[in-house]
């Protein structure tokens, strides 16, 4: 029997920064919250020996234990998935904080396309373009009416940028002013103009210099020190949960985590949740934590797994493609990059930032015509310089050798003489690429992992190759002496990095046939249900998700906040 | 032990042997600085003092008031030498990280000669011996990492498509013994030799029969393994000499990678600058 704890107005699972925005917003207003972590605390004094490439980018220091729980795959349903038993693709965080603290802080807007894909696509290529098994669709809300949350969510982490010269409309400028401009990053800018393209400053929420935001949080500038991605912030300088939403929500003393607690089931009764079951990890009690609101924040696949779990919502079925939950997965397609090796000029790339680079939208959303392309969408572009740690960065020409004398030599010559330049590319959404409960595979409760079934598409293959080749003329023009790029990008597999952009599965929408949630993330068929994150998007754009995914959780709590004054759905 | 055991030198020899190359301070090349200056230059005071990393007025949360909480109530870092010594006359400390937790000293000759071929000592500068990566791997593989602690290890296996990644029951430690056996193995049947007694060009001949399978091994990939070997190659010659491979930072230093510095922003927006690498023990707070 499970210990029932007293009830309380919200309960979210899962701390990262959808959780934490929720958290500071509701509490701000007076609700008491209990946030349930199934990691552990984080904080910034963690970090005094992060800078240790080995320890946080290849043992995974700050990831999900996979012993514990993993996810299967397969890539198509003719075959049987199998466990990703080591990490490779993407990286699953853990603990408060979640992935927002071992991001690399690009913070870009979607484009207004984004939001409306479905239907601009019919508007300017006819039904045809999109083909039949292709499950994209419009957000059911706009760029415009979603504006207001992406500047509440630059303003409060503080993003360094400037505006992008083919973006949406903005109501504010970035709170500060972009990164500094290394080198590499003013080579590419200049190819670019000369190409006549539109380069901006990335936006980064890496910190430009010293900030204090709305909330009266004050953070200092980031020191470039190149160890972002895949590690915490040793100065807080870069945002994320812990150092900005998180203590807000703790300073109104109405904000109770508890770590080392993970939710199994939300559970619900009549078509409206009643509260939660987690397990406390560290004694292995089950217990019931009783809410009026339950706020499910946690990654994407735990997201679509606990609905699964507590069957809540009508599960997505790839046969009929009726059902909505675990529909619409959808990742990133990053292959699509050159690289630039360059005989007369080394760069200081051993330092950087996680968001430090320059990027263009030419070639990405419906910027450039379609009509005789095999895709639709495109990428962003560009070049970044992230650190180039030693271990994972050594780069040599295509036809050296991978060991040895020759191997050894040319990637000491290239350490510094390598450049990058990438799209990152957008992924729609197909009848067959979705999420369910894997038949064999547990997690350490004996519950199923969550499934995925996924490959690339012609789509995809397209895209990925139009964007290398795009990458590598700016190469050319940056002036690099060779340029290797990709000309096939393969079928996706499991085991080499790519993103952790994975998307869907709890599908945000017009309308409950097609969607999961609305507009507000509240859960169509449990209205004191709101399931916050990546998860909501439809199909994913050419860019990072985190700005969006903020500003969804602004727009959420916001609509909570209503729905605690009137109940009933929001939409 | 099977074929895999010709023993032609003694133990005690190589064991003197690479106890010699590491008690040997390697000459830094990059700058005279003794380790107690860099320490001193390196410390978190010196940082915030030169880098005027002050916000002002601004309330400070986080790392950095904990930065200036522990430099405030602290000594400057002593250096693990004996102090008021010049650099000539220090004695140098013993390395006791040069010892096996893990392989035998056998199985350790082969992963040093086979990772000395994969990344060789060359006029650019040391290579995977003097760099201690077999040490590293040695000390990888008794830990947490050698035993897949942190991956999915349960039942039940099937063979995968390739798009899946690894799906065998072995633990890394398994593979990396299986494979240094057959690796002697295929060099004694191929060569009457063991694998560390081979002249380089057959031990290279070795490494790509098994890079690219062309050995057939029936509990392992070959490949897999050559994989797995490669990338530690490179983990031991980069990564942090706390881990006990990039000896005395020179791995970095012939890469001209500067370590852990705690800042760049006097640098980002420049041309290459070289500098002399620092370590995590620069970090600690004293």
């Amino acid at each position: 029997m499970a210990k029932t704890l007293p009830k309380t107005d919200v309960v979210i699972i899962g701390v990262g920064w959808s959780g934490g925005i929720i958290a500071a917003e509701l509490t701000k207003a007076g609700l008491n919250v209990v946030g349930l972590e199934r990691g552990k605390d984080r904080k910034t004094e963690d970090y005094f020996m992060v800078h240790d490439e080995l320890r946080y980018a290849l043992r995974y220091e700050m990831m999900q234990d996979l012993s514990k729980e993993t996810i299967t795959f397969r890539s198509n349903e003719g075959i049987r998935a199998l466990p990703m038993r080591s990490y490779g693709s993407f990286l699953l965080g853990d603990g408060l904080g979640g992935s927002g603290v071992h991001w690399n802080g690009q913070t870009y807007r979607f484009l207004p396309y984004d939001f409306q894909i479905r239907s601009k696509t019919i508007e300017k290529y006819g039904k045809n373009k999109i083909p039949a098994e292709m499950t994209i669709q419009d957000w059911g809300i706009t760029y415009d009416e979603l504006e207001p949350y992406y500047d509440k969510f630059e303003q409060m982490a503080g993003i360094s940028g400037e505006p992008n010269p083919l973006g949406g409309a903005r109501s504010n400028p970035y709170p500060t002013p972009p990164m500094k401009k290394s080198p590499a990053l003013q080579l590419f800018e200049d190819a670019a103009k000369r190409m006549k393209l539109n380069p901006y400053m990335m936006p980064a929420a890496n910190l430009s210099e010293g900030y204090t935001n709305p909330d009266g949080i004050s953070r200092a500038a980031c020191q470039y020190c190149g160890y972002c991605e895949r590690f915490g912030c040793e100065y807080g300088a870069k945002a994320d949960p812990v150092v900005t939403v998180i203590p807000v929500a703790n300073k109104t003393g109405k904000f109770q985590i508890r770590t080392h607690s993970n939710v199994r089931r939300i559970l619900h009764k009549g078509g409206k949740a009643t509260g939660v079951m987690y397990t406390d990890v560290t004694t292995g009690e089950d217990i019931v934590q009783p809410a009026d609101i339950v706020v499910v924040t946690s990654y994407v696949f735990n997201n679509v797994r606990l609905l699964l779990l507590s069957e809540l919502g009508e599960r997505y079925n790839p046969e009929t493609g009726k059902g909505v939950v675990g529909k619409n997965y959808a990742y990133q397609v990053i292959k699509g990059s050159a690289a630039g090796f360059f005989e007369k000029q080394q760069f200081n790339t051993y330092a950087g930032a996680g968001s430090l680079g320059v990027t263009l939208d030419d070639y990405n959303g419906d910027n450039f015509d379609h009509s005789d392309l095999k895709f639709i969408h495109g990428g962003a572009i560009a070049l970044s310089q992230t650190g180039s740690r030693p271990i994972q960065n050594n780069p040599v020409p295509s036809g050296t050798a991978t060991w040895g004398k020759e191997f050894k030599a040319k990637s000491l010559h290239y350490a510094y003489r390598t450049l990058g330049v990438g799209g990152q590319g957008a992924s729609m959404s197909f009848k067959h690429h979705f999420l369910d409960l894997d038949p064999t595979y547990k997690d350490a409760f004996g519950d199923p992992l969550m499934r995925v079934t996924f490959d690339f598409e012609e789509q995809d293959r397209e895209l990925g190759v139009y964007l290398a080749a795009r990458s590598a003329e700016i190469m050319k023009e940056m002036g690099a002496d060779h340029v290797d790029y990709l000309k096939e990008i393969g079928p996706y597999e499991i085991v080499n990095y790519q993103s952790t952009h994975n998307t869907g599965g709890v599908i945000m929408g017009a309308e409950p046939s097609t969607s999961a949630v609305n507009t507000y993330c509240q859960m169509w068929d449990a209205d004191n249900v709101f399931v916050v994150g990546a998860s909501s998007f439809p199909q994913n754009a050419g860019y990072n998700p985190t700005a969006t995914v903020g500003a969804l959780a602004y727009r959420t709590a916001e609509g909570i906040l209503k729905y605690r004054e009137k109940g009933g759905l929001l939409v | 032990m099977d074929s895999t055991g010709s023993k032609k030198k003694p133990n005690r020899e190589a064991e003197d042997g690479s106890v010699a190359t590491m008690e040997q301070p390697t000459a830094n090349p990059a700058g005279p600085l003794t380790y107690e200056q860099e320490a001193k230059n390196n410390s978190r005071r010196k940082f915030l003092k030169t880098t005027g990393y002050t916000l002002g007025t601004l309330a400070l949360g986080g790392a950095l008031s904990s930065l200036i909480g522990c430099t405030n109530n602290s000594e400057e870092p002593t250096p693990t030498g004996e102090p008021g010594k010049g650099e000539e006359e220090k004695a140098q400390p013993r390395n006791y990280n040069r010892a096996l937790m893990f392989l035998t000293q056998e199985q350790f000759r082969i992963v040093e000669s086979a990772t000395e071929r994969i990344f060789p000592e060359d006029e650019n500068g040391p290579g995977a011996k003097t760099l201690g990566v077999a040490y590293f791997i040695d000390h990888q593989l008794a830990g947490e990492w050698g035993f897949n602690g942190r991956d999915y290890m349960q039942a039940p296996f099937y063979v995968g498509e390739k798009e899946q990644g690894y799906q065998g029951r072995l633990k890394r430690r398994e593979i990396i013994e299986i494979g240094i056996k057959e690796l002697n193995n295929y060099s004694l049947t191929q060569y009457q030799k063991s694998f560390p007694e081979l002249v380089a060009e057959d031990q290279d001949e070795v490494l790509k029969a098994f890079e690219s399978d062309a050995v057939q091994l029936t509990t392992i990939s070959a490949s897999s393994f050559f994989k797995m070997l490669r990338t530690n190659t490179l983990e031991g010659a980069y990564s942090d000499p706390l881990y006990g491979g990039n000896l005395d930072m020179n791995g970095w230093r012939m890469r001209g990678y500067p370590g852990n510095q705690m800042s760049y922003t006097a640098a980002i927006d420049k041309d290459y600058t070289k500098m002399d690498p620092i370590s995590l023990q620069d970090h600690m707070a004293h």
